[in-house]
């Protein structure tokens, strides 16, 4: 548990002239949840891109399990803001992609994907499409396909940015139950505090642009976390004083 | 299918033949009393449907000749179409090599009416089944090529980053991701493409031809017989409503995912 699973290393990157991400360096922990929050359009999507390779950084390097990271050798999954179920495929298709395209064998691919509609609850629509569901379900599916690949890393993008309060309590204990089942390195980015401090082992702050790392803070309490307890209540103030971007 | 359906959809069948049954009886209505001039009333183009199907009178071959030429004609050409027009315009849309490589001929020769082909494809191949086969497939290998370029075109950008993400290779995301999210839009231009070849189809068998539906309106013409013009007319509808349901059958399999 205690080795660093992902580490990275002196990160920054400039579209022109406009420094988004100003050297950047932390470490993750193998099986870690780690929440990133920052002030809107702090680069926190930039700063996702950069780690699945969509946009190579300008400088500094990520290493995932000591090796620079690469999707075509590493086993990296991202859960996307918008939605991203293919409607091509039925929701078990949906969930067996990225197995297929791993090359998985048909064994797994059948066993993983039992067991995530099993934590989903959605063995009842895996021969429909996404768009006979509702968005939140579709939401799920995206989620269920990405830890389905027991990935090295797993990365979220808001995922819950769209959903209402309720929806977004019961997918957020959902996620912690995917998380301890398949034991994945988590990395979620979100602008909501309660939201990260809930979720996360580790939350890191950024700083407005370009980002910089405000503070790397450790959340030490038990699961599951009771968000009216005095210790949520105050880790919370703290990190929303750490960020004050009103 | 719920009983209230089932009865709704019988109606909706009830108004659509009420609608040919309405039809038809103005048209024998309006040739009783007089009016109709030249035109002949549904009950002799019906009688002359019926000779037809044996009686190669007036044109040289019988009304199921004719309809299998043409559908020879527009077959080869449509299919030729579809096999070349789709590939290539997914792979235009993907490949921006392909894209530059093949665009200018292309812009090039979109403009160009198909029926203005006819002239050079008569000198070229006659008037057989190859000149006419290729004015069809200039009609339709437009709209499938387009169609099928600008579905891969519209792709949406996350679901392309998403199997990038899981590692998929620039060839795989074309194929299992481009290509199914183009479908939709493929099948929209082949639907165009059926018009446009039965369209182009009876311009050519009314120049160059010697068997046909569309020559046998032209003889028609020649030899004053309204009925006959009227028999190929009806023929070539029924022959295009055919074709059209065929292939919205085959697309709802196809693109299931998007009618159910």
């Amino acid at each position: 548990m205690s080795e660093n699973k992902i580490q990275v290393k002196n990160l920054t990157h400039a579209f022109g002239d406009l420094l988004v991400l100003d050297d950047i360096s932390f470490n993750i922990k193998n099986e870690e949840f780690v929440c990133v929050v920052g002030p809107t359009g702090c680069g926190k999507t930039t700063f996702l891109n950069l780690l699945t390779r969509l946009i190579i950084p300008t400088s500094g390097e990520i290493l995932i399990d000591g090796i620079p990271a690469d999707p075509k050798i590493h086993n990296i999954s991202f859960a996307f803001q918008e939605p991203s179920a293919f409607p091509w495929l039925t929701v078990e298709e949906n969930i067996a992609y990225g197995m297929k395209i791993k090359k998985e064998s048909k064994d797994v691919i059948k066993k993983r994907t039992d067991e995530v509609l099993n934590l989903l609850g959605l063995q009842k629509f895996r021969k429909q499409y996404p768009h006979q569901l509702s968005v939140s379900s579709e939401q799920r599916i995206v989620i269920g396909r990405s830890f389905a690949m027991h990935p090295d890393l797993l990365l979220m993008d808001e995922p819950y940015g769209q959903m209402d309060i309720k929806m977004r309590f019961y997918l957020e204990d959902e996620v912690i139950r995917l998380w301890k089942n398949f034991k994945s390195t988590v990395i979620f980015i979100t602008h909501n505090i309660e939201e990260a401090i809930y979720l996360a082992d580790k939350v890191i702050i950024l700083t407005n642009k370009p980002a910089k790392i405000k503070e790397e803070l450790e959340i030490n309490i038990p699961r599951p976390r009771d968000i009216a307890s005095k210790e949520f209540i105050e880790y919370r103030k703290y990190v929303t004083d750490q960020i004050k971007w009103w | 299918m719920s009983r209230k359906k089932q009865i709704s959809k019988f109606r909706y069948n009830i108004y659509a033949i009420l609608s040919v049954v309405v039809f038809l009886i103005l048209w024998q209505l309006i040739v009783s009393l007089g009016y109709g001039g030249i035109i002949p009333s549904p009950v002799v183009v019906f009688r002359t449907f019926l000779i037809k199907m044996t009686d190669s009178r007036p044109d040289g071959s019988t009304l199921p000749t004719n309809i299998l030429v043409s559908l020879q004609v527009a077959c080869t050409g449509l299919f030729l179409a579809i096999a070349i027009g789709v590939p290539l315009g997914w792979l235009m849309g993907w490949y921006k090599g392909i894209d530059r490589f093949v665009r200018p001929i292309f812009e090039f020769i979109r403009p160009i009416p198909p029926i203005s082909w006819i002239p050079l494809t008569i000198i070229w191949f006659g008037i057989g089944l190859g000149a006419k086969s290729m004015i069809v497939f200039f009609a339709s290998f437009v709209p499938c090529l387009i169609n099928a370029y600008t579905g891969i075109k519209e792709t949406n950008k996350t679901m392309i980053n998403v199997a990038r993400t899981f590692g998929a290779s620039n060839f795989k995301v074309f194929t299992s991701v481009a290509i199914p999210s183009a479908m939709p839009l493929t099948f929209t231009g082949i639907r165009i493409a059926l018009n446009s070849a039965w369209s182009t189809l009876v311009a050519a068998e009314l120049l160059a031809a010697n068997a046909g539906v569309g020559y046998m309106i032209n003889m028609g013409r020649s030899f004053g017989r309204v009925d006959i013009i009227l028999v190929g007319m009806v023929s070539i509808g029924i022959m295009g409503y055919i074709f059209s349901y065929v292939f919205k059958k085959i697309e709802s399999v196809v693109v299931k995912w998007r009618t159910v």
